[in-house]
């Protein structure tokens, strides 16, 4: 919780700019769709944290999410696939991929940015030649499916705004996350892996098995953000379908006070990241700047929120410092 | 120094201390950790700057004047260099790339390496090292990397060398040529101050002995003048009961067979052994005789041929699965393969036991920390906060810390290597005193460890390793250090106590 304050901070200022300054901002239709898109790259972002926390990366979301999510509409709509098929077969293979980057990881002992840069090509590659680098879309059917992404519910007493569908697995997933690292010896083993390899290794810890487990869960929550991606939104472009969301969701993980050296993990900050990258990129649009500065103004943002973190560890391990020498003396 | 004090977050960690050195003088600082002596050598060396007092060094003309000493090019200015226990070389750089570390010599910009070379293997001789100054640093054995960084500090010219527990790391040969090297420097009148646990190099070497205990000096000896018994007395504040040479306790059960192993990427000869339950086996030899591997490949750290046996079936596998058989092991550099730095006591402490007492594979919150607080207590942790950073302890708690992870779980199996290196004599008797207590109920234990003294204090047989195999066997009744030696460097075993 004390690692998510300075987030939390982050995205009050944020809010409150866009709130005096962007014209429609605090509209329930607005507030809905950005709950919306934060809770999709929430998913996404908490896979990223989970792989972070070993202290390792995974550059291949954004092209797992777009072979995921284009592979739903191609098996329902071009291979004429049943949805209770389509649905496990999606999800396992993203696991699958997940599979085969963490034992190229562990096995062979590959370094993880290099491994899933590979997989940020080739899958965004097989995604294009399958599907003839075709757009890919449901064709006005399957409302029944999409209805897990686009469902609405009416809030008593507010107008205006619904609560969207998305924020359900969004929750259920932070909670179990969240749980699973704080509460299970698995956790507090991934979190050990995180911050020395080698010491937990010496104590026994199945560090490989551990960190082969946290890319299957980051591959797996890609594919099925990419799955809720697609039902939102109804059809995408293979070319373009999922690109930068892998840095969307490392920075949304690093900015809720994930080390990229790994041990450390707040969920809630994580989450708290990805709505203020969300709230950010819509108040660009909203007060007017240009949106081509977009990815400029996001930059600028997570430099100044990192750097601040570090400031900050450094002040506290000065602190604690002197406190250790009062404890030798 | 006159009248200097450090006082941290007002808690005083140095307390007015005086301190004369003099040129071609040996000056010993001892004292238990935590006794202030971390703190003077960070004031003598610039990275912290004294909260009262001053401090007076000679210039070349043997002319004292106060200096200021803010920052460590400050204190290389004023001539005193300062060579720290733990290892600073980069591990990329060759030799001369190491020893002329931010003062490379260049011509217009562009290092003269010729000069470097030259110059490195120079300074290289006047320590002893016989090396090519163009070799990795990573490619030398520890001992050797603390000779280079001695010469890199003779190298600035230095007037006051200040050793911070230089024979840690280094083997009983290795020590002894480091105690010739500092003789040479005395003689040349090189003002040295000597920072050690070892009291017998103390004793030894210094011509003058300083203690602190608690940021005070508690006694201060001249050469000739005192007895080992005098200054630890000054150290502790006590007589230190020296423990009796353990009699054995071990029973006929043979608990771990070791037979024909050898680790895969060790191009050694194949190591075989038994130990019974209750049974405290020593490794002794030099840096480098094997001895860490054999440990690792028990512990299925690295790989190995042969064959392990814990209580008649098979080890194998990895180091998760052999620690779950009741293996455990406390690797010898415990800030990189030991700890977790960053964190609680508590999580590293309960880190094996967990594995061991969740109900699904929950953290049992309630009953973690009423184990953490049990093992603070019988570890004897101090100061006993389990909340607080294994950061912010001394070196002999950190390794409290992780010896206390595996007491938490009884091992059938304790493997140490070098238990108490950088451990200061009170804690090393406590964690004798643990190893002891964990063999007497039952369990096996083997140590590896370079000093001759910790070999014949707490194993009940000794196994004399040399360059990757056994050279002999010694039970501790009959054992001698000289004995020992014999057969660690190599020379005929001794009749009589051969196996």
């Amino acid at each position: 919780m004390k690692k998510a304050l300075g987030i939390i901070g982050i995205f009050a200022a944020i809010f409150l700019v866009a709130s005096l300054y962007g014209e429609n901002f605090l509209t329930g239709i607005n507030l809905q769709q950005l709950t919306n898109r934060t809770a999709l790259y929430s998913i996404l972002a908490l896979g990223a944290s989970i792989v972070i926390v070993t202290g390792g990366i995974d550059l291949s979301i954004g092209s797992v999410v777009c072979l995921a999510g284009i592979s739903v509409p191609w098996l329902l709509v071009e291979q004429e696939w049943s949805p209770w098929a389509v649905l496990p077969t999606v999800l396992a293979g993203s696991a699958a991929i997940g599979l085969f980057h963490g034992l190229l990881i562990t096995k062979l002992r590959l370094q993880p940015f290099l491994v899933t840069l590979c997989g940020l090509l080739l899958y965004r590659g097989i995604a294009r030649w399958m599907t003839g680098d075709q757009s890919q879309g449901f064709q006005g059917e399957f409302g029944d499916v999409r209805a897990i992404a686009l469902a609405k519910f009416a809030i008593p007493g507010i107008e205006n705004y619904r609560l969207p569908a998305t924020v359900i697995p969004m929750v259920v997933l932070a909670v179990l996350i969240g749980l699973f690292l704080s509460r299970t010896v698995w956790g507090r083993w991934l979190l050990a892996t995180g911050r020395n390899e080698s010491a937990a290794r010496y104590s026994g810890v199945p560090t490989a098995r551990l960190t082969t487990l946290s890319y299957v869960s980051c591959s797996l929550l890609a594919g099925f953000g990419g799955m809720l991606f697609i039902f939102d939104i109804g059809s995408a472009q293979p070319s373009d379908f999922g690109n930068f969301y892998e840095l969307y969701a490392i920075a949304a993980a690093v900015l809720g006070g994930c080390s990229l050296r790994g041990g450390e993990a707040s969920v809630i900050g994580v989450i708290v990241g990805a709505a203020t990258l969300q709230v950010l990129r819509n108040t660009i649009t909203l007060v007017g700047l240009s949106s081509q500065l977009e990815f400029a103004v996001i930059g600028a943002v997570l430099l100044i929120g990192v750097a601040a973190d570090e400031l900050v560890r450094r002040f506290t391990s000065r602190r604690l410092e002197r406190m250790g020498a009062v404890a030798k003396a | 120094m006159r009248g200097v004090g450090r006082r941290y977050a007002g808690v005083t960690a140095l307390a007015a201390i005086d301190l004369e050195a003099h040129a071609g003088e040996v000056l010993a600082i001892v004292g238990e950790n935590g006794a202030g002596k971390s703190t003077l050598l960070k004031i003598l060396s610039g990275v912290v700057e004294p909260s009262e007092g001053t401090i007076e060094v000679a210039d070349r003309a043997g002319v004292l004047r106060a200096v200021r000493l803010d920052g460590v090019r400050d204190a290389s200015r004023a001539g005193i260099a300062l060579v720290h226990q733990e290892l600073n070389l980069a591990e990329n750089l060759d030799l001369a790339g190491s020893i002329f570390l931010g003062r490379e010599p260049s011509r217009f910009g562009v290092l003269d390496l010729r000069l470097m070379r030259r110059e490195a293997a120079k300074w290289l001789a006047r320590v002893g090292l016989e090396l090519d100054p163009s070799t990795l640093c990573e490619k030398l054995p520890i001992a050797h990397r603390q000779l280079v960084e001695i010469a890199k500090a003779l190298s600035t010219e230095a007037r006051v060398l200040i050793l911070d527990e230089p024979t840690s790391s280094l083997s009983a040969r290795e020590t002894e040529r480091l105690l010739a090297i500092i003789d040479e420097l005395r003689a040349a009148g090189v003002c040295i101050i000597f920072v050690s646990h070892h009291l017998d190099e103390v004793v030894r070497i210094a011509d003058r002995v300083v203690v602190l205990r608690d940021g005070r000096q508690t006694g201060e000896f001249l050469r000739g003048r005192y007895d080992r018994a005098s200054i630890e007395r000054a150290m502790v504040g006590r007589d230190i009961a020296r423990a009796a040479p353990r009699t054995s306790r071990a029973g006929e059960a043979v608990r771990l067979v070791v037979d024909s192993v050898v680790g895969t990427h060790h191009r050694r000869k194949p190591i075989s052994f038994d130990v019974r339950a209750g049974e405290i086996v020593g490794l002794a030899g030099l840096v480098g005789a094997g001895r860490t591997e054999v440990l690792e490949a028990i512990a299925g750290v690295v790989r190995h041929s042969g064959r392990v046996t814990l209580d008649g079936v098979a080890l194998e596998g990895d180091t998760a699965a052999r620690v779950r058989r009741g293996i455990a092991i406390v690797p010898e550099d415990r800030a990189r393969h030991g700890l977790f730095l960053e964190n609680p006591v508590s999580m590293n402490m309960s880190l094996a036991w967990l594995d061991r007492h969740s109900r699904a594979r929950l953290v049992p919150t309630a009953s973690e920390s009423s184990l953490v607080a049990a093992m603070v207590a019988r570890m004897q942790l101090r100061p006993p906060q389990p909340r607080r950073r294994v950061q912010t302890l001394s070196g002999g708690n950190q390794q409290k810390t992780v010896i206390g992870r595996w007491m938490a779980v009884d091992p059938a199996v304790l493997l140490l290597d070098e238990p108490t290196r950088g451990v200061d004599i009170g804690a090393r008797a406590e964690i004798h005193a643990e190893v002891r207590r964990l063999a007497d109920a039952g369990s096996a234990v083997v140590f590896a460890s370079s000093e001759l003294e910790e070999i014949l204090m707490l194993a009940d047989r000794i196994i004399v390793m040399h360059e990757g195999s056994i050279a002999g066997e010694i039970h501790a009744q009959d054992a001698t250090e000289v004995a020992i030696m014999r057969l660690a460097t190599g020379g005929a075993p001794s009749e009589g106590h051969n196996a």
